[in-house]
């Protein structure tokens, strides 16, 4: 292997670490959002709004480091993408809009509260049942033709890509369910343990369709998992996902509070790891590799040796940040 | 004007872009304001810096939401509607970008947490520490933003192979000609729109009668600044102007309304381009005045617009006319920062009615200078989409319908509306409400002082609407 495919690899990592960051951090305060209307009081969704406020626009940030990094490293994959998924990403682009004026808004107003209320909610819904079908698009792949997307405006809606998209509003509902075990106490938390059970089931119910489905539906990705050794090396991803599903109901069924919220963080890096697995190593399903599609080594030479000192220092950002707002959040809290 | 997906795209893009402008323009000036009065606070204790800052936070909070919203837009767009541009042009604008979010995008959504939340959370110099990142972080944006705008005028440092743009230098990237012109400009611009609007709004407080111990302070800092910027903005916009001459020169041609170009043109001060016809109508002008600003000599040769082949020309009437518009608010700005300097010598800057009038009229002055600017150098750009090199017209997604692109359009026009009056109003009833004096002492030193560990810091839930 030449050099630059080894920085190829590398791309392929801090891409894919931003885009699993991204689904991680923005994830649970998607999640809340979809929770919000069905928490029982007003005061309980000032709370639930507080435990983020703080922090959702950093979270949102690593969107912009995913798209930003496709561009640099993979241009071509950016180039034929996101024309490819122009109606769904406008719609969470817009979604994304609503949502995020909400947390200014919601607490500047009083007669028209419950508009802000709403457009946090649909706008969290709408931006996740999104972000599900582009996934499920993007594993059933694209048609490229001439370095450019040569399919219609609708490839991207199919019964495949509807159940990963309500795969993921479980996903996120599950992670902010958690988090909010974890940030907050009394009736709120009460409510969230409750919750925690079945969105758990679902999200397993979820997994397991989509995983069953995929190499179903796909020759390749079947042959990649289930052929010899294959199944032996990648056994763990399945094996360690139900072991983490065991600890999950152990733990709350022991009502631990951290390790719920972090037991769902992984399941969510098992199912992203499944996924590359299936994948692996086209950019654009089904057949243009990382490497054809990758930037030209001085291009990613270039970007490599800022990164290599400022993803670490983002890190440290975000575990600073994290800490400063650390602690349950009460009906208290709040700058507005 | 045809419908087409081209013609819409580019509606989309200008439409947003220009949304979005408005934002970074009025926060890159207002996190510094915001960063010099918790300086101030943090030095001198006085309690109207801390008020004053928290008041201008409440604005700079949601200017800055809507400004992280629609900026999201814009850097999916590139894909979404200019896939070809992004793919032919990848190489060199994509790191660019990247090095946007990580340096500065990350900075700023980290620390404008703590500096909205964590007054009681950290300590006074970590929360002035705050405040700063986040001011630098809009600074370090501007950079990166302007550099890979700067590019596209004037591409340096790189080569094309197979169709597409390879990079030979990133000194010479980043560091285009254009580029050190543009951001001066761009900054200065910026820090002129928020101080106009600090200006503006303390002359109506001034005149309204209220809050005068916070309007000394702001009347004469964002003056002060304004005496300072003005005319430097003009002296900025004239080296500008020249580097644009040497660079693109059609864009010039079209910003003066030259047609021959030519030695000794003169200054054209009002006319009706018409392109159809390649000349002027009602023209009004200086003679000689042009070739002066522009060579500095009486009998100096300008560019005009028959010198390109008429498919290679901007759309004059628009860019003629932004132009003035620009140049016009220039020289009120100036008028507003003299006005200033001899007020301040007669010592009558507070008991001046006329002069708080001006500067109320001026309050959005700053915006509409920089939307104005911001079209002539993108439309005098045209039909170039990397200048000389790429067409507009062949840098959009190949398989984007009319039908797609009209759905994003509507959509982003309705949701555009809807948010920006929410937000306006929001803004202005905060400004209604003007600065409040806090209810209680609570920083994070007050409380470990008084040893209680757990305290609301501000009232919750403060609504800015009337109770109904």
């Amino acid at each position: 292997m030449e050099w630059w495919q080894d920085l190829t690899l590398i791309w392929t990592g801090i891409v894919a670490f931003a885009i699993i960051m991204y689904v991680l951090m923005d994830g649970f305060d998607l999640g809340l959002g979809i929770l919000f209307p069905f928490a029982g009081r007003d005061v309980d969704r000032d709370v639930m709004m507080n435990t983020v406020a703080p922090v959702w626009d950093f979270n949102e940030t690593w969107l912009i480091l995913g798209g930003a990094g496709l561009f640099a490293a993979f241009p071509l994959a950016y180039a034929v993408i996101l024309p490819a998924l122009y109606l769904p990403l406008t719609l969470m682009l817009i979604a994304l809009i609503f949502r995020g004026v909400a947390f200014e808004f919601r607490f500047k107003a009083k007669s028209s509260r419950y508009v802000w209320d709403r457009s946090f909610h649909l706008g969290s819904l709408v931006a996740t049942v999104v972000q599900g079908m582009a996934l499920g698009a993007f594993i059933q792949g694209f048609t490229v033709e001439n370095r450019a997307y040569a399919g219609g405006n609708f490839d991207w809606f199919s019964v495949f890509s509807l159940l990963t998209g309500a795969a993921l509003v479980a996903g996120y509902a599950l992670l902010g369910c958690t988090w909010l075990i974890w940030r907050t106490e009394g009736s709120l938390q009460e409510w969230a343990y409750k919750l925690s059970k079945p969105l758990f089931l679902a999200v397993i119910g979820f997994i397991a369709l989509v995983s069953i489905w995929t190499p179903l539906a796909n020759q390749t990705i079947a042959d990649r998992w289930f052929s010899w050794p294959n199944i032996l090396y990648l056994s763990p991803v399945p094996i360690l996902t139900a072991a983490l599903a065991l600890l999950y109901w152990r733990a709350i069924n022991k009502r631990y509070e951290v390790q719920p919220f972090a037991l769902s963080m992984g399941l969510f890096i098992l199912s992203f790891a499944g996924l590359a697995v299936s994948l692996w190593p086209n950019v654009i399903p089904p057949n243009i590799s990382i490497w054809d599609a990758a930037s030209p080594p001085e291009t990613q030479e270039f970007l490599l040796v800022g990164m290599a000192f400022l993803i670490p220092t983002i890190v440290v950002y975000t575990i600073y940040s994290y800490y400063v707002f650390r602690g349950k959040i009460g009906e208290d809290v709040g700058y507005h | 004007m045809d419908i087409d997906p081209l013609m819409l795209s580019r509606i989309q893009f200008a439409f947003t872009i220009s949304f979005h402008i408005l934002f970074p323009a009025f926060t890159i000036g207002l996190a510094n304001w915001i960063m010099v009065l918790e300086g101030l606070w943090l030095k001198t204790g006085r309690d109207v810096y801390r008020q004053l800052s928290e008041f201008w936070t409440k604005i700079f909070a949601i200017s800055f939401g809507m400004g992280v919203v629609s900026g999201i837009v814009m850097s999916y767009q590139f894909g979404t509607n200019w896939s070809r541009w992004s793919d032919i042009t990848g190489n060199v604008m994509g790191p660019l970008i990247q090095y946007e979010v990580v340096t500065a995008f990350f900075l700023e959504a980290a620390f404008l947490g703590i500096l909205l939340f964590g007054r009681s959370k950290v300590p006074r110099g970590m929360h002035f520490f705050a405040a700063c990142m986040v001011a630098i972080g809009t600074i370090i944006s501007s950079f990166w933003i302007l550099s890979s705008n700067s590019w596209l005028h004037t591409p340096a440092g790189f080569e094309i192979r197979d169709g597409r743009f390879f990079v030979t230098s990133w000194w010479e990237v980043v560091f285009n000609p254009s580029f050190p012109y543009r951001l001066a400009h761009m900054v200065t611009a910026a820090f002129l729109t928020t101080s106009f609007v600090i200006a503006g709004i303390s002359a109506w407080y001034i005149l309204k009668g209220r809050f005068a111990e916070y309007t000394r302070i702001s009347f004469g800092m964002s003056l002060g600044l304004i005496a300072i910027l003005a005319p430097l903005q003009i002296l900025l916009g004239d080296l500008h102007g020249l580097k644009t001459m040497e660079v693109q020169p059609a864009k010039i041609a079209a910003m003066e309304g030259h047609w021959e170009g030519g030695a000794g043109a003169p200054l054209i001060l009002f006319a009706w381009p018409d392109m159809e016809a390649e000349k002027n109508h009602y023209e009004i002008g200086i003679p000689f005045l042009s070739s002066l600003i522009l060579t500095h000599e009486l009998e100096g040769e300008v560019p005009g617009l028959k010198q390109f082949a008429p498919e290679d020309r901007p759309y004059v009437p628009i860019v003629f006319w932004t132009f003035r518009i620009m140049v016009g608010i220039g020289f009120l700005m100036l008028f507003v920062a003299v006005g200033f300097v001899f007020l301040s010598w007669r010592r009558r800057l507070y008991d001046s009615p006329w002069f708080h009038w001006i500067c109320v009229a001026m309050t959005p002055a700053g915006f509409v200078a920089i939307l104005a600017g911001w079209f002539t150098t993108e439309i005098g750009r045209q039909p170039w989409m990397v200048q000389g090199l790429l067409r507009t017209a062949d840098g959009v997604t190949p398989s984007l319908t009319a039908g797609a692109a009209l759905t994003s359009l509507g959509l982003f026009l309705v949701t555009y509306a809807l948010i920006f009056t929410a937000g306006t109003y929001y803004i202005l009833r905060l400004l209604q409400l003007g600065p409040q004096p806090h209810h209680s002492e609570t920083t994070h030193q007050a409380r470990q002082e008084a040893g209680r560990p757990k305290r609301p810091m501000s009232v919750p839930d403060e609504r800015i609407e009337p109770a109904e």
